[in-house]
């Protein structure tokens, strides 16, 4: 066991417990708490794979915003389900077993992949400006540029119609 | 050296935790809750794939960016929904949102 392999049983460990408890803690806003966690801990999955901006982006984009926002849903609406009644419906039996089946399903074929095993290659030198190279092939004509380019022209659309959606209905009163 | 299927193990077993609370729950936060993990674990899957089967390529990394782009929009529109729902039905439980429902 190295300590680089503790770091990451710990860290997978805290980021597995708090995904199981955001699925199935009874009130809405700790679920939203508990995703926070798993979120910082998947962040530093990626420091631990050696992607930094990744990481820097997780807690900016997923943290900083997704999970704000849903927080922010969670209280809007809370009145409804004021943590009252079951927060499960009744195949709750049968979601756990086809989530356990998928596990054992992608456990079994993962088992079948020998290069799987492997541990990794350490990074070359000329690797170590991984930023700058990232940067670059996201408006290179030749990389990916387009994908670039649908992304945005998807956050602005989704942007629109978050607004046009969620805008009180006869419009009009500000 | 931690080996890939770790990982993979991690993902897979947080992506079947999203699936549960897909599944699962009724309050349909909770659910874009569970599609958050699911996508999450997909993107730990890609960047993991990324630095131990083809480091000298970037796309694994621009792939997990446009998740991250994808998941954004997702929670915008997607909680949109819910509150304008909300607004008209007082009601934010999924079986409660039968007007599609033949």
């Amino acid at each position: 066991m190295t300590p680089l392999q503790i770091i990451f049983l710990i860290t997978g460990l805290a980021t597995f417990i708090a995904s199981v408890m955001v699925v199935t803690s009874p009130r809405l806003i700790h679920a939203g708490l508990w995703l926070i966690l798993s979120l910082a801990g998947v962040a530093a999955l990626f420091v631990l794979l050696e992607a930094a901006f990744l990481a820097m982006v997780q807690v900016l984009v997923y943290i900083g915003a997704i999970a704000i926002l849903i927080i922010f849903a969670a209280m809007l609406t809370r009145r409804v389900m004021f943590d009252t009644g079951p927060q499960e419906n009744q195949y709750w039996w049968l979601a756990v077993v086809v989530a356990l089946v998928l596990f054992a399903g992608l456990a079994a074929m993962m088992t079948q992949v020998p290069q799987f095993a492997a541990g990794a290659e350490t990074l070359s030198a000329e690797q170590t400006d991984l930023l700058q190279e990232l940067g670059r092939s996201l408006v290179d004509v030749n990389a990916f540029v387009l994908p670039f380019e649908v992304a945005s022209i998807l956050l602005l659309a989704a942007m629109i119609g978050a607004i046009v959606i969620a805008r009180p209905s006869g419009g009009g009163e500000s | 050296m931690i080996p890939l299927s770790w990982y993979l193990t991690l993902a897979a077993a947080i992506f079947c935790a999203g699936v549960y609370g897909v599944l699962a729950r009724r309050n349909a936060i909770a659910i874009l809750m569970g599609i958050e993990l699911m996508l999450n674990a997909v993107n730990i899957n890609l960047v993991a794939f990324w630095r131990y089967l083809t480091p000298e390529d970037i796309t694994g990394q621009v792939f997990a960016i446009m998740v991250f782009a994808v998941a954004a929009s997702e929670a915008a529109v997607g909680l949109a929904l819910i509150i304008s729902i909300y607004r008209r039905r007082s009601t934010v439980a999924a079986e409660d949102i039968n007007l599609l429902k033949w």
